[in-house]
């Protein structure tokens, strides 16, 4: 992604605002077309789930699985890989935040207090679902780096075998014997209580949702990898590698080895995505559960310019489009919910496909005010 | 195993790789011009809605067929004009299409006929049936000879239409001027500028082509596998075709062999569930991922080797 010679705060305020801008106008035509009125649509879609704090608390948590994915297509980025498997990586870390919990849960709550052996469990399985995720995301950057598969095609693959591979897993392994629905057994051992049930331990009355503490590891996350980019060593070699492959040899960078561990950490990024989901929301390994969020991740990364607080910016504004998408087909039964899906569409087409199309016109505006 | 399924195993395989083979050739034309086509997916998905949606009001497939046609075309312009004009990521732009084409396909879906993204179901006046060729009853009757007769002559007229576009398509990327000057873009498109032949337009026309191949494959998809649009129908075959595309090298030939190999597996993966092999169950699961890693498998140079156009996803600058 090229720079051209704009000021900071358009590149990362204006632009991105008049791309969703184009993206709401685009998609108020669709909603135009279906006969309904676009003002209204956007209203019930931006204002509802803000109008009442169990609309805030699935806002967050929507969020909190965004800004993992996002941060996860973002550290990627920054080494100028695109990872489109981030969301297999986050289905395959369910086996690393799922298998400690169910395993060896039972074990330690059996020796220890449950208030040690929950945060034990739960620190396993953080762990976990990070270094799962990170080898799902290692192999195709290991394939980039030593074999010169492309890592689009291969991340793309990754998905499809991922889901055939959770499929099997979750039916025939995780799935107790007799029960009918595929699922795992509830993961008792490792259970990360909602903000209900945390509110409930303190007396205070708060609304249903599946916001949790999640999010606080969602937030460490984005700290520690602006720590990761803007402050190590590591992390200047990955943009090194990102912004100019050649000169970063010369400087004695070795960018097959920065490939594997971006793709590494950016898998397992994905992977705590599972953490939050299965641990937090779920309580139970199912199917599909990473449902598209993946792929939000890419919309996010572009939408938040690949910057840490940019992304927990955009991950709230695509947690307010999922918590609005709901609120507006309850509202107007004949909108669908995927209205969200074609406004990330659009978010990514714009931000991401055709980026530079205001960019010159900016350029000038600019150039003749200095 | 049961070997007198075989004969419904193979016509199945047909009626599996007919999308395959066409969004795989609509690959070959965009990555042969040097665009990467992410968006084969979206642009079958789209095709699938529209032809279930204009076959069902209409009552022809045809007009179905040519409204899906129209709309696909619609989406390569798009990823027309972020890949060529605008220079813009190839991928993201594949990306976007695939949800916007998801997206779009359920929300005014949903608004038309109020079934959750569903269309009508078709009758069998707006849908593709089987053709009818002289014979063909007295040829299905025949106790022995049936079940073979039905492996070849039990599909509508866009199997064979898909079947004879692979030796039109290799033929004419490899022996006419167009196919020519074509490839000639996708590995080097400094040389077709400098020869005074525009970039654009010819990656504008691969564009093109490959649009109509994917609105022909998503109107097989819902007007003759299937009698209506579900959403996500497409359900990855657009990927699917992309790895047969990259399996078979970016040639036309082997392209058809890859996607009848990839239909197989997934006619086996339909017809085997829980099916024993020498004793020993072999998950469907199995058939279901086989193409993705046998395409990685090659990739990674383990066996043979793939080499992509060499201009492939490369937006081209003129340099002055």
């Amino acid at each position: 992604m090229q720079r051209g010679e704009l000021p900071t705060w358009v590149d990362v305020g204006l632009i991105p605002l008049i791309n969703l801008t184009i993206a709401f106008v685009v998609a108020g035509l669709v909603v135009l077309i279906i006969g309904e009125n676009p003002f209204q649509a956007i209203w019930i879609l931006l204002s509802t789930p803000l109008s009442s704090l169990s609309g805030w608390f699935n806002i967050i948590y929507y969020a909190t699985n965004f800004i993992f994915t996002g941060l996860c297509v973002a550290v990627a980025f920054h080494a100028g890989l695109f990872n489109i498997g981030g969301e297999g990586q986050a289905y395959i870390g369910g086996l690393g935040a799922a298998t400690p919990g169910l395993l060896i849960g039972g074990a330690l709550a059996a020796v220890l207090p449950v208030w040690v052996s929950t945060p034990i469990t739960l620190l396993i399985c953080l762990v976990a679902s990070f270094a799962v995720g990170a080898l799902w995301g290692w192999f195709p950057g290991y394939l980039q780096a030593k074999r010169g598969s492309h890592i689009v095609i291969t991340t793309i693959m990754l998905n499809y075998i991922t889901s055939s591979v959770m499929v099997y897993m979750i039916n025939m392994v995780f799935r107790p014997v007799g029960k009918m629905a595929v699922e795992s057994r509830a993961i008792d051992d490792a259970y990360i209580m909602n903000a209900r049930e945390l509110g409930r331990l303190v007396g205070m009355k708060l609304p249903a949702s599946p916001l949790n503490p999640g999010l606080f590891v969602a937030l460490a996350a984005a700290w520690g990898v602006w720590y990761l980019l803007w402050r190590t060593k590591l992390g200047y070699e990955i943009r090194a590698v990102g912004a100019n492959m050649d000169a970063s040899i010369y400087a004695g960078i070795n960018p097959a080895r920065i490939i594997m561990i971006t793709m590494a950490i950016s898998g397992g990024l994905a992977g705590l995505m599972a953490f939050h989901e299965v641990l937090g929301a779920q309580h139970r390994l199912v199917l599909e559960y990473v449902q598209g969020a993946g792929f939000v991740g890419i919309a996010v990364a572009l939408m938040g310019r690949s910057h840490p607080v940019g992304i927990v910016l955009a991950a709230l504004l695509f947690g307010l489009l999922y918590q609005g998408g709901t609120e507006l087909s309850f509202a107007n039964q004949n909108i669908n919910r995927d209205m969200v899906v074609v406004i990330q569409g659009l978010v990514i087409l714009f931000m991401g496909a055709l980026e530079q199309t205001f960019r010159p016109y900016l350029g000038a505006i600019f150039a003749k005010v200095e | 195993m049961d070997f007198s399924i075989l004969p419904e195993i193979l016509s199945s395989t047909i009626r599996m790789s007919v999308p395959l083979i066409l969004a795989c050739l609509a690959g070959l034309w965009s990555e042969r011009s040097g665009v990467v086509d992410i968006g084969l997916e979206g642009k079958m998905l789209a095709g699938a809605f529209v032809a279930a949606s204009a076959a069902a009001t209409f009552h022809s497939p045809w007009i179905g067929l040519l409204l899906a046609i129209a709309v696909s075309i619609g989406f390569s312009l798009i990823h027309g004009y972020a890949s060529i004009n605008q220079r813009g990521n190839q991928v993201v732009s594949g990306v976007a299409i695939n949800m916007l084409a998801a997206g779009l396909a359920v929300v005014i879906g949903h608004s038309w006929f109020k079934q959750g993204g569903r269309t009508p179901q078709l009758d069998d006046a707006s849908r593709f049936l089987a053709i009818d060729f002289p014979g063909r009853e007295a040829l299905f009757a025949m106790p022995g000879i049936a079940p073979f007769a039905k492996i070849f002559l039990d599909h509508s007229v866009l199997t064979y239409a898909a079947l004879a576009l692979v030796p039109i398509s290799a033929w004419t990327l490899a022996k006419t001027r167009f196919g020519l000057r074509l490839r000639a873009v996708g590995e080097n498109p400094q040389a077709v500028d400098t020869a005074g032949i525009s970039v654009a337009k010819l990656r504008y026309q691969a564009l093109i082509i490959a649009g109509v191949l994917c609105g022909i494959a998503g109107a097989y998809l819902s007007t003759a596998l299937q009698t209506s649009f579900v959403r996500d129908m497409s359900g990855g075959r657009g990927f699917l075709a992309l790895t047969a595309l990259i399996f078979a090298n970016w040639r036309a030939w082997p392209a058809l062999w890859a996607c009848l190999l990839f239909g197989f597996l997934q006619a086996v993966a339909n017809f085997m569930q829980g099916v024993h092999f020498f004793g020993v169950e072999i998950p469907v699961q199995v058939f279901n991922s086989l193409p993705y890693v046998m395409t990685i498998v090659l990739l990674a140079g383990f066996i043979g080797k793939s080499t992509p156009p060499k201009a492939d996803g490369v937006p081209y600058t003129k340099d002055r």
